[in-house]
């Protein structure tokens, strides 16, 4: 029931939008999200976005392990 | 001829007889005149002998319908043991009201299929029951076919030791989210279609071009890995499968991560495992792969001592688990 | 697939299996409080990566779970109504009540029907005016804001034939009163969806006020791993707080329009949660505008209180106390084809997820 995935938006009609996760198309409703638009990624959980994801924060993530992963081998 | 099947069709008299002639007869090529039984004379030898009911919901799907599963189904059971498959039964069980030309699609689907497989439907029965008493159309095949007493150990996988190779013909899942997908129009829409096909052309190449194959099991209900655990059950061995090795089409994927469903116990009407010796394997993988039905075999794990006969699996990220049976019905009727 | 793919990527857990093993210095005891924690724990085999002295435990993560037998009774009794149409999640249908389950209705008569979604719920409404639909309203703070938008829709559209059964819960609560228990806990791996509508705020009393640390967590074996690390790290500096791991989806305040259809919708009220009994605030009331879509008006008031078979311990199971594998039914009486508790029906529950994934073995 946490079944959450991210789901690009596709196209928008109103507050539904068709969104893609996999190749498979679903429906999400937008009531949720402002200023949603197609190409955004969204998670999607039983049948609505819940939240936009930030591509952002998400490389920012990899960086910090990356970093974290690289100063823990450089302290002897 | 009327639109919908009736009930009159099912009662044995002339509408019956006018059934049989213009939809079974015809597109199956019985013989005449039909007789109770169909007599088959064959060179002495040991026969398989196999039956399935086909009761998928809904009848037609991306790739294929009930009839396509009815012949396929049966045609892979009787292949994957050895056996030359040979002959078929077909008995319908028809709704009261199911329209002639979905029977006809259907029908002849069964005897194209039929014609690929190099099989002949010789005799068959129908029914029809009142509104509400059956889905539809219910489908059973018998079938059978000549087995060299030469490859009855493949049944058995009695030959199987630790170190020999699990290869797959290609990637799971795919039929029971087609099924899923035409069941499920509202919620979501896939481009996922069904694997079914008869996979016994396949597995004549493979039997013909190379020795020491140790195990054949076609993979239905409960996917890859109730076989496996079926196998390591037989043979008394742990199995490891290797996640990565495992083919699966990226929508698959998406619709599994979607829908919480593990593409491992997904059900599939076109897939199978065979089992062979470390050194066969490449030649086994190579051979599959010539064929169109085997383009994306693959050597999925080995046969390991293991005294639980565990099928343990080694997880895309590095972890490891264990792939035990499935419990209960993750899809209901999709075969 | 993207956001996926690279949270499984090999070299990175890798890493970060290396990163953990480098950091333990004692014992830490983590729980996870979220059905698809404890799924995505095992099936990837987390466990396998880190070091023996981290011990995962799970907590009443999943909805299914914690909702006592007499709302499945209630539910029960809705399906047996006429012209009544029951809309579920798939999990709910299995989980068996006093007497009966939805599944049981279902093959005697009644319309039970699976929806993936609230929306479909109120279309199946909409499209059967004759009918009365039952929407099973079960989930966290995840779940709960689309049937709010839901509802409201239900209301401004008049659709007079839809009702929720409700039996919305929120999270905080529980996880107080599993501290308050005693539970020997070093820091929480916190659900990382909940908090994509709520905020990560909703935690900052666990380390406040009790000292334990806090990781929001995402659901991919990057996001759990990099968890698991940052507890680690907070517990050897005796620094608890609340960090943000899956910070591509959560922030401190959370969806704000979410935040506030729950609360046009829904008002704080006490509930009944397995294992635990009656939590104070810890369920969503419908508010008094939305009372008359409430399913429980058109069934008389149902029956039993009257929990599980004494020796099924799905209770102790969802306050982390014991593990499946201490329970007598566990794997012979009670299993995923016949299950005894709720924990061994929802594919998120603890023993489900143990039996599937044979840990006891």
């Amino acid at each position: 029931m946490c079944l959450s995935i991210p789901a690009r938006i596709v196209s928008i009609n109103g507050k539904m939008a068709e969104v893609s996760a996999g190749g498979s198309i679903f429906k999400a409703g937008l009531h949720m999200i402002e200023n949603a638009k197609p190409g955004d990624y969204i998670l999607l959980h039983a049948g609505f976005a819940i939240q936009k994801i930030s591509e952002k924060e998400a490389v920012e993530t990899l960086r910090i392990i990356e970093e974290m992963n690289n100063a823990m081998n450089d302290t002897p | 001829m009327d639109e919908i099947i009736t009930l009159n069709q099912g009662s044995g008299g002339r509408l019956t007889h006018q059934l049989i002639e213009d939809v079974f007869r015809k597109y199956f090529g019985m013989p005449e005149p039909l007789t109770d039984s169909a007599i088959i004379t064959e060179a002495g030898g040991t026969i398989a002998f196999t039956t399935d009911s086909y009761v998928v919901d809904p009848i037609f799907f991306p790739g294929g319908n009930i009839g396509k599963l009815a012949v396929c189904g049966t045609v892979n059971d009787l292949a994957v043991s050895g056996a030359v498959p040979k002959y078929l039964s077909a008995a319908f069980i028809i709704e009261e009201g199911l329209p002639l030309k979905d029977l006809l699609t259907i029908v002849q689907t069964m005897a194209t299929e039929a014609k690929k497989a190099g099989v002949k439907i010789i005799t068959g029965d129908t029914k029809v029951v009142e509104k509400g008493k059956c889905d539809r159309l219910f489908i059973t095949t018998s079938g059978t076919g000549i087995l060299d007493p030469s490859r009855e150990h493949i049944s058995s996988g009695k030959n199987i030791k630790p170190g020999d190779r699990i290869i797959i013909n290609g990637p799971v899942g795919n039929h029971a989210l087609a099924v899923l997908g035409a069941r499920n129009k509202l919620s979501f829409s896939t481009s996922i279609t069904s694997d079914c096909s008869s996979l016994n052309e396949l597995i004549n190449k493979v039997m013909m071009k190379s020795t020491g194959i140790l195990f054949m099991r076609d993979l239905t209900r409960g996917g890859l890995a109730t076989v496996l655990n079926e196998l390591a059950g037989i043979i008394k061995l742990g199995i490891m499968v290797d996640e990565d090795s495992v083919p699966v089409d990226e929508p698959v994927r998406g619709l599994c991560e979607m829908l919480g469903f593990d593409p491992l116990y997904l059900a599939n009407e076109g897939k199978l495992v065979i089992v062979t010796g470390s050194s066969e394997a490449q030649k086994v993988l190579d051979i599959m792969r010539s064929d169109t039905l085997g383009k994306q075999a693959a050597i999925i794990g080995e046969v390991v001592p293991d005294k639980r006969n565990l099928v343990t699996l080694h997880t895309s990220i590095g972890g490891k688990r264990i792939l035990d049976m499935p419990s209960g019905t993750q899809l209901p009727r999709i075969c | 697939m993207k956001y996926i793919d690279e949270y499984r990527d090999k070299k990175v857990i890798s890493k970060l299996a290396d990163m953990i093993s480098k950091s333990v210095s004692q014992d830490y005891t983590f729980m996870e409080v979220c059905g698809g924690h404890t799924n995505a724990i095992h099936r990837f085999g987390i466990s396998s990566l880190i070091p023996d002295c981290i011990r995962l435990i799970s907590g009443p993560g999943c909805p299914v779970c914690v909702t006592g037998r007499s709302y499945i009774d209630k539910a029960v009794k809705c399906s047996q109504q006429d012209d009544t149409i029951i809309a579920t999640f798939g999990d709910l249908i299995r989980v068996p009540g006093s007497a009966s389950s939805l599944e049981k209705e279902r093959s005697i008569g009644a319309d039970v029907r699976i929806v993936l979604s609230a929306l479909e719920a109120l279309e199946t409404a909409r499209l059967n005016p004759g009918k009365k639909v039952v929407f099973l309203g079960i989930g966290f703070e995840t779940t709960a804001p689309g049937t709010a938008v839901v509802m409201k829709m239900a209301e401004t559209e008049g659709v007079d034939n839809f009702f929720l059964l409700n039996a919305h819960k929120v999270m905080p609560p529980a996880m107080e009163a599993i501290i308050r228990d005693g539970v020997n806990i070093d820091g929480f791996i916190c659900p990382g969806h909940v908090a994509a509508i709520t905020g990560s705020g909703i935690f900052n009393f666990i380390p406040e006020k009790y000292g334990l640390g806090c990781a929001v967590t995402g659901f991919e074996p990057v996001d759990l791993m990099q968890s698991i690390l940052m507890l680690i790290l907070q517990k050897n500096d005796n620094a608890p707080k609340v960090e943000i791991q899956y910070n591509r989806a959560v922030t401190e305040t959370g969806n704000v329009l979410a935040k506030r259809n729950l609360s046009e919708v829904f008002e704080p009220g006490d509930a009944y949660w397995r294992g635990f009994g009656v939590i104070p605030d810890s369920g969503m009331k419908l508010r008094k505008k939305y009372k008359k879509l409430d399913a429980e008006n058109l069934i008389s008031a149902v029956v039993s209180e009257n929990e599980d078979d004494a020796a099924c311990i799905c209770g102790e199971i969802l306050r982390g106390v014991k593990s499946p594998s201490s329970c007598p039914l566990f794997g012979t009486v009670c299993v995923p084809e016949n299950p005894t508790g709720a924990c061994m029906v929802s594919m998120e529950g603890t023993c489900n997820t143990w039996f599937r994934y044979k840990l006891n073995g």
